[in-house]
């Protein structure tokens, strides 16, 4: 058995690796404007809180949706403090205020501050919020997004957040060089590889024993409870370390899109980002990176023609007009919400060996084993 | 007190108009969250549509035939939704119930905005609605004297339907306890499309009341009045009908007050408006911390 579990982490080790090694290739020879760049870093950013958003409402049985509130703090955080200060002192981005933070830093520092300020309100708002049960809780995480919203947009905060309008001119993807360098980092592979740092980094607190007590919480409270777990403590932890790994992908997202505004984190960003944890299944590392990526890429690349009039060689101008896109989108996720309530994957994980059973032996329904996912 | 009252009277008046608006939906929240305990998220959205409706059909028709058409249509919207995305889950556990309704509601807003094309939409003009009329000096809409009474003289009727008519009876005991009315040969499907009913009613008449004050309808202006509504039923005690009423009231006032507010706690500038709705999450919360069953709620063990 642990010869078996060993092999089956070489393979996934393989199997990263290859992932990496084809977007690497895939940088260096397609036209990097290609849709596909857009679809490979957008869709590992929300693998990246989606997976977050896994640890909480499949791995911990929260059901947290302030999701976006954490990325909106992440996102400015990161803009805040790697924004160089020549750009801060002139008028270019704080035109009505004049910017209070008069220091900048590194995009490596930017990100591990972006995701400690989510953390950290994260463990503020946790001690009140974490008594609340279910849909009570759902509600006043939601509160709290928007809470945290209203708070970036208020003017008398406008020196640091700069109002409500946008921040720019912060380090993004093409501003990533190779440490000792001045070569450009290949952004794609860059964005692949903090994302896959931090998911392994969730994947590997899942299998600790931390892990297991969260799951232990999930399934039973009053069981958990009577074993000797912490329940308040265990429930913060949890939320915390989520909320700082959504911190780093608003983080990230930031660096991807080149300008930032609080007006974009609204609670409909939480819901997508629900939806995509669904899809993948609730409680499924590697479904959730294989969901946010098929998400991504059917709304932004696939199902695109569905709102420039044409789609699978049918030119319908009139049907296919704008919103036709989201409008199918949304009702292929209400099917799979209706009649596939477990998702892509359920609460399992992709493995070699289930896989290769699976494969060789159709006739038979083989529970696939567990340990080793795949992460993006 | 009196100098406040005098210098905010108009956002007061406003408050109350509204507070009556949200009211409406809220009671649609309560009485589903009562008997399905269920956060219905499409509920705003059905209110949207109610708007939406009521814009496509007054084009065509006039707006004494638009009314009851609009009414009937989102009664039917309200049935449709909970027969097709509730029903089937109903022996799902909650969070796979909250997940449809976080889905049904982002269905309405994408087919919202495939319909409209994102354009927000002129809401028509009722016509007696949307006179003007002059009280202690403040000039207002006719639909702000409106909308607290018809709240008052709508919350009456239901509170007898619920109290003296065999439904009100069926659904009473469906929100104490689904099972054992089940067991009493409670038709349970009845009861729950008796409330969906009942809640898009309500919703159909407050859209009809909030868009004639504020104009025009888009296909995100259902979210924010929803999650609202739904704090205002949380803040009143979530069940019960005159306690979402009064938390809307205080809600709507709350809100119209500190958007007017020039300077809230010495703090001054405009920002106070993004406030306005941040507000009522921080009520939320504080309820939610002090007393989670609300102000007239009952006590229940399962909430926190």
């Amino acid at each position: 058995m642990k010869k078996k579990n060993k092999t089956e982490l070489w393979l996934a080790f393989v199997a990263i690796a290859l992932i990496y090694v084809v977007v690497a290739v895939l940088e260096q020879t397609v036209d990097s404007n290609h849709i596909i760049f857009t679809v490979l870093k957008k869709g590992a950013i929300y693998s990246l809180v989606a997976v977050s958003m896994n640890l909480l409402n499949g791995f911990t049985g929260l059901f947290s949706l302030g999701q976006a509130g954490f990325m909106l703090i992440g996102a400015y955080t990161y803009s805040i403090f790697t924004m160089p200060t020549a750009v801060k002192v002139t008028e270019s981005v704080y035109k009505y205020y004049e910017a209070a933070i008069k220091f900048d830093t590194g995009i490596f520092v930017g990100l591990v501050c972006a995701g400690l300020a989510a953390a950290l309100f994260a463990a503020l708002i946790g001690l009140p919020v974490l008594r609340l049960k279910s849909d009570y809780l759902a509600i006043a995480t939601i509160g709290f997004a928007e809470i945290i919203r209203a708070i970036f947009q208020w003017d008398v905060l406008g020196p640091i957040t700069n109002g409500a309008n946008v921040m720019r001119n912060y380090l993004d993807l093409t501003d990533v060089k190779i440490p000792f360098t001045d070569i450009p980092f290949p952004p794609t592979l860059y964005v692949f590889l903090a994302s896959g740092v931090c998911i392994g980094l969730i994947v590997l607190l899942i299998n600790s024993s931390y892990g297991r007590a969260f799951k232990a919480i999930r399934d039973d409270e009053i069981a958990a409870e009577a074993m000797g777990i912490n329940l308040l403590k265990h429930k913060e932890m949890s939320f915390v370390i989520s909320s700082f790994f959504a911190g780093v992908s608003g983080a990230l997202l930031a660096m991807y899109q080149y300008t930032v505004q609080a007006a974009q984190f609204k609670s409909a960003m939480t819901y997508e980002i629900l939806l995509i944890v669904v899809i993948g299944g609730i409680g499924s590392v590697s479904g959730s990176c294989i969901a946010s990526f098929l998400y991504i890429a059917a709304s932004e690349w696939w199902l695109r023609g569905l709102d420039m009039g044409k789609f699978l060689g049918i030119e319908a101008p009139n049907l296919f007009r704008s919103g036709f896109r989201r409008f199918v989108f949304s009702i292929i996720i209400m099917a799979i919400v209706l009649f596939f309530s477990k998702g892509l994957m359920g609460d399992r994980e992709i493995s070699f060996a289930g896989l290769a059973r699976r494969l060789s032996r159709r006739t038979k329904p083989v529970k696939a084993a567990k340990g080793g996912g795949i992460d993006g | 007190m009196l100098d406040f009252l005098h210098a905010n009277l108009s956002y007061i008046l406003s408050g109350i108009s509204v507070g009556g608006q949200y009211a409406l939906i809220a009671i649609g929240y309560t009485m589903v969250y009562g008997i399905l305990r269920l956060i219905n998220f499409a509920h705003g959205d059905v209110f949207m549509c109610a708007g939406l409706m009521m814009v496509y059909l007054s084009t065509v028709l006039p707006v004494t035939v638009a009314i009851p058409l609009v009414l009937v249509m989102t009664v039917m919207l309200g049935f449709l939704i909970e027969r097709a995305a509730y029903k089937p889950l109903r022996t799902a556990p909650r969070m796979s119930v909250m997940i449809s309704a976080i889905g049904i509601s982002y269905l309405l807003q994408n087919a919202a905005l495939y319909f409209t094309g994102g354009l927000a939409k002129v809401y028509p003009a009722i016509p007696w609605l949307s006179q003007t009329v002059t009280i202690w000096g403040s000039t207002t809409k006719m639909v702000t004297v409106v909308t607290p009474i018809l709240t008052i003289v709508l919350v009456v009727l239901l509170t007898l339907l619920i109290k003296y008519t065999k439904v009100g009876m069926a659904m009473r005991a469906v929100s104490k306890d689904f099972e054992t009315s089940r067991l009493m040969g409670i038709r349970i499907n009845t009861v729950i499309s008796v409330t969906f009913v009942i809640g898009s009613f309500l919703a159909a008449v407050g859209s009809m009341l909030y868009f004639t004050n504020y104009a025009s309808v888009t296909p995100v202006s259902g979210s924010m009045p929803g999650l609202k509504c739904f704090v205002a039923a949380v803040f009143g005690g979530i069940g019960s009908i005159p306690g979402a009423v009064i938390g809307a009231f205080i809600i709507g006032i709350a809100e119209n007050v500190i958007k007017g507010g020039t300077s809230i706690f010495g703090f001054g500038g405009s920002g106070w408006t993004t406030f306005s709705d941040a507000f009522t999450f921080a009520l939320l919360i504080i309820i939610l911390v002090v007393k989670p069953t609300g102000l007239f709620g009952e006590k229940a063990t399962d909430k926190a």
